[in-house]
């Protein structure tokens, strides 16, 4: 696409931009300058100097381990996450690679029940029951509960297999065509836009239709084919950035082959970009998955996801509106928990972002803030 | 420059090249064309296959029918340009020509109201970062690009198209609707103006009190029969434009901007029972006519003020002057609300949950808009909170990233006043970005919005692409593919020129 928009940004690799910004008054000296934005690069400056103080020593992994787990909506996410895969995979089951695991609930996704307290839900709130079928039933009597947690099982299942497909063929795709460069930088990001000039919906309809018929997994699979462009771009970007750096040129002398500098050397730089992405793709993949099983073109039944329940049942809503509830919620849940743990991720990743304030150095802000608004300001001429 | 885009051009119709020839063939391979004649039970129909065979060329290999499909293309030199016939036998260069008139239709309303909201409250955000109105924004934004869009168009049909056709029926809010609906907007404006707790407060009482009676006036006046703004308050929200556009672009302290912008609202309140003849007469032509006679008198009034910066008064009076026409049109299509509610096949329930006009209505310029906005309204609200949490996330990034930049502290250090900082010097930096994230959409939407369109069974390029998907029908599906494909070269080249010219640093090379 736009050869200028690709210029090797590195900013994972930067010095943090105000650890070094050295040239800043210390804070006494602020006051004549009044200005708020002085003053709160300042409370920042101080702030970054007690976050230094407290990674000394600790790796880089080790620092970004401690930053994403202190993001608090990552972390609220993840745990809502792996709720929600353990409630779906524990209640129906495992039924797969041989494995066949029974669930702790009672029905299944395809049976076909007696019709109990009018196909309703029976889950109450308080006090605390199940039922029969707490998220009810539809007009023939199948459970409702049980669908949704196979619906859950298939999507989670074809989000990793399209992240994992997606990520390792963007990835390589990038790292080649950033490290090699020329020809083969020009044919590989050339292949990128083709597949990128059709949009994504319409390619996957197409190839959607050919995975009618073998099973959910074949369409992860190809979906994961589609998927992997805006990694490699981005990971081109940084491998051209990386390439550039001494390290290589050590690695270079040392005699490492061009496998080697590229997947122990250059990829591992490159982790954090890789990983933030794989998780927004993820979450992007949930919805596309959820869209195209809707429109009749992903999971066939008898087999279900989220988004093919909502388009089984999508006439039904004034009768049973029920049917819609639980599978949007989950996959509002899973898509808004992907994507704030991206979000995390991506700040512990970026040490450009600065970090919200603790309530000690936001006080410190405040004050700092204030100054300008009692004394006036005095222009040091 | 030239020579870039040349290049550009020509690698990018190479890629197209190839990738429309992958795609034909896999479509074709995708099923079979005569599936719904070999399972169909008339008579001849032996006869209806062979038929069928002949003019598709199905008896041609997939992989050279493509270049009778590329044939009837290039023929464009000779004045032939064909894009093969759909598998009903009807060109598919006529259905592509009202699928994409539908599909502009929709999306293009959508994304102009998710920019101009979008951005606004990306800056916003970014303007008064780690405050709640930022952290609920951030979470409603997270929350709007998580919602799959057909759940969200399944719920807009369900709870606010047939709940509001029902509050129609008897428009009364109820005493505690206004209540709840007051504690919430002043709690919002409370949110987004922040400050003081004494600030807070006061704040929170005004909004809140002024939606409370607002809306009490309302539902008193049974309003939502017969809506309409008349003159008074037409008058009333010009100022107020006048005031707001003035406040942000030169500052209220220009005296000469302000009487401008005042002066042009007086014209249109004279204006406003003439106009009205005018509007019996409405269509296209006149409306462009007059939407550029309001922004001719606006620039006019504004240079006639005179001094040093009248181009800039000139600028406020020419948006207050379109702010206004705009106001007046929305007042008279209100006057047919009534006529319109009540026709026959409206019936009292007019937001409409599909399709993309009533069948049957017949009636004038006012009354075919009315009908519009009615069967649109839902569709573009579904695709707007979508790509408006996008946007939002974009212009918020944007505009913290300007603000830290050097050349905005000097501006501060300079004593300008924030706003000048803010509209001037950051706002103005912080969309470029932007443009060219826009621009890039633009291209992708005219692709169409399956989901939505197939939800609200609006025939544009994304229901057109379904259908003809699952009948194999191959030239249908190209045809798409073709105009998607040329929108995402030609717009990508657009953004690169876009952003070349906004950003002098930008170089662009061969």
């Amino acid at each position: 696409m736009t050869d200028n928009s690709q210029d090797p940004s590195g900013l994972h690799h930067d010095e943090p931009r105000f650890r070094s910004d050295a040239i800043l008054p210390p804070a006494d000296t602020t006051e004549p300058l009044g200005l708020d934005t002085e003053s709160v690069l300042v409370a920042e400056h101080s702030e970054n100097a007690i976050e230094m103080k407290e990674v000394e020593g600790l790796s880089q992994g080790r620092i970004i381990f401690r930053r994403f787990i202190r993001h608090k909506g990552a972390m609220i996410s993840l745990v809502v996450l792996l709720f929600v895969v353990g409630l779906s995979f524990s209640a129906e089951g495992i039924n797969a690679l041989g494995l066949h695991i029974p669930g702790w609930w009672k029905f299944n996704y395809f049976q076909i029940n007696p019709i109990v307290n009018d196909t309703a839900p029976t889950l109450r709130l308080w006090p605390f029951s199940l039922g029969d079928h707490p998220f009810g039933q539809d007009e023939v009597g199948r459970d409702v509960f049980a669908e949704v947690m196979r619906g859950i099982q298939q999507s989670i299942m074809i989000i990793v297999v399209i992240g994992l497909v997606s990520t390792t063929i963007g990835a390589v795709i990038g790292a080649v065509a950033g490290y090699f460069g020329g020809r083969i930088d020009s044919l590989l990001m050339r292949t990128t836009d083709m597949f990128i000039i059709v949009p994504l919906i319409l390619l996957a309809a197409i190839v959607g239709h050919y995975a009618q018929g073998s099973g959910s997994f074949v369409l992860a699979l190809i979906l994961g084919l589609l998927l992997w462009t805006s990694l490699a771009r981005l990971v081109r970007g940084e491998v051209l950035a990386l390439r550039e750096r001494e390290f290589v040129e050590a690695a270079k002398v040392a005699g490492a082959s061009n496998t080697r500098i590229m997947f122990k050397h250059i990829l591992p730089n490159a982790a954090g970009v890789i990983i933030v992405s794989a998780t927004l793709t993820m979450s992007a993949a949930i919805l596309l998955e959820a869209a195209l099983s809707y429109l009749q073109l992903g999971v066939q039944p008898p087999d279900v996801s989220l988004g093919s329940l909502i388009g089984l049942y999508q006439n039904s809503f004034e009768t049973r509106p029920w049917l819609f509830w639980w599978t949007g919620i989950f996959i509002v849940i899973i898509a808004l928990t992907i994507n704030f743990i991206g979000d995390g991720l991506r700040d512990a990743f970026d040490p450009r972002q600065r970090r919200i304030l603790n309530r000690k150095a936001k006080a410190a802000q405040t004050a700092a803030r204030e100054k300008p608004a009692t004394a006036q300001p005095q222009p040091t001429a | 420059m030239v020579a870039f885009l040349t290049r550009r051009l020509l690698a990018s119709l190479l890629v197209l090249l190839i990738a429309s020839y992958i795609v034909y063939v896999l479509t074709c391979f995708s099923g079979n064309p005569l599936q719904d004649l070999l399972q169909s039970n008339a008579r001849n129909k032996d006869q209806l296959i062979a038929q069928r065979v002949q003019y598709l060329h199905l008896d041609i290999s997939p992989f050279l029918r493509y270049f009778l499909w590329l044939g009837g293309i290039l023929s464009a030199f000779t004045g032939h340009f064909t894009l093969g016939d759909s598998i009903n036998g009807q060109p598919v260069t006529a259905q592509l020509g009202t699928a994409a008139m539908s599909t502009l239709h929709l999306v293009l309303t959508a994304t102009i109201v998710a920019i101009v909201f979008g951005v606004l409250i990306g800056i916003t955000t970014a303007l008064r970062q780690y405050s709640s109105y930022d952290y609920g924004a951030t979470l409603l934004s997270f929350l709007f690009f998580s919602l799959p869009s057909f759940w969200l168009a399944v719920m807009l049909k369900q709870y606010i198209a047939i709940g509001f056709n029902n509050f129609l029926a008897d428009p009364a809010i109820a005493t505690t609707t206004i209540v709840v609906l007051a504690v919430i907007s002043g709690l919002v404006w409370l949110a987004i103006i922040g400050g003081t707790l004494r600030r807070r407060l006061i704040v929170f009482v005004i909004s809140g009190a002024a939606t409370g009676a607002v809306l009490t006036a309302l539902s008193l006046t049974r309003w939502f029969t017969e809506p309409k703004l008349g003159i008074v308050v037409l008058t009333l929200m010009g100022v107020a434009t006048a005031f707001l556009v003035t406040a942000l672009s030169s500052g209220l302290e220009n005296r000469k901007a302000l009487y401008s912008a005042l002066v042009v609202v007086v014209i249109g309140a004279v204006l406003y029972y003439p106009l009205q003849y005018v509007f019996e007469y409405m269509n296209l032509w006149i409306m462009a006519v007059l939407g550029l006679a309001a922004v001719i008198v606006g620039i006019v009034v504004g240079l006639l003020f005179r001094g040093n910066d009248k181009w800039v008064s000139a600028r406020g009076a020419a948006i207050t002057a379109a702010a206004l026409g705009l106001l007046m049109m929305v007042d008279r299509y209100m006057q047919v609300w009534s006529a319109y509610m009540n026709a026959s096949s409206i019936s009292g329930r007019p937001i409409a949950t599909i399709g993309a006009s009533t069948p049957g209505l017949s009636g004038d310029f006012w009354v075919a808009g009315v009908d519009q906005f009615t069967h649109y309204l839902l569709p573009t609200i579904a695709l707007m909170l979508i790509s408006l949490a996008s946007y939002s996330r974009y212009a918020r990034a944007s505009m913290l990233d300007v603000m830290n930049q050097d050349y905005i502290r000097t501006a501060r250090s300079k004593g300008l006043t924030e706003r000048t900082v803010v509209m001037r010097h950051a706002f103005r930096n912080a969309l470029i970005p932007i443009v060219t994230i826009i621009t890039l959409d633009f291209g992708a939407l005219i692709g169409g919005a399956i989901v939505t369109e197939n939800v609200f069974s609006i025939q544009g390029m994304g229901n057109l692409f379904q259908q003809a998907i699952n009948q194999t029908d191959v030239n249908t599906v190209m045809g798409v593919f073709l105009v998607t494909g040329i929108a995402a070269i030609v717009f990508n080249v657009i953004a690169d020129v876009v952003y070349s010219s906004l950003d002098p640093r930008i170089r662009v090379s061969a």
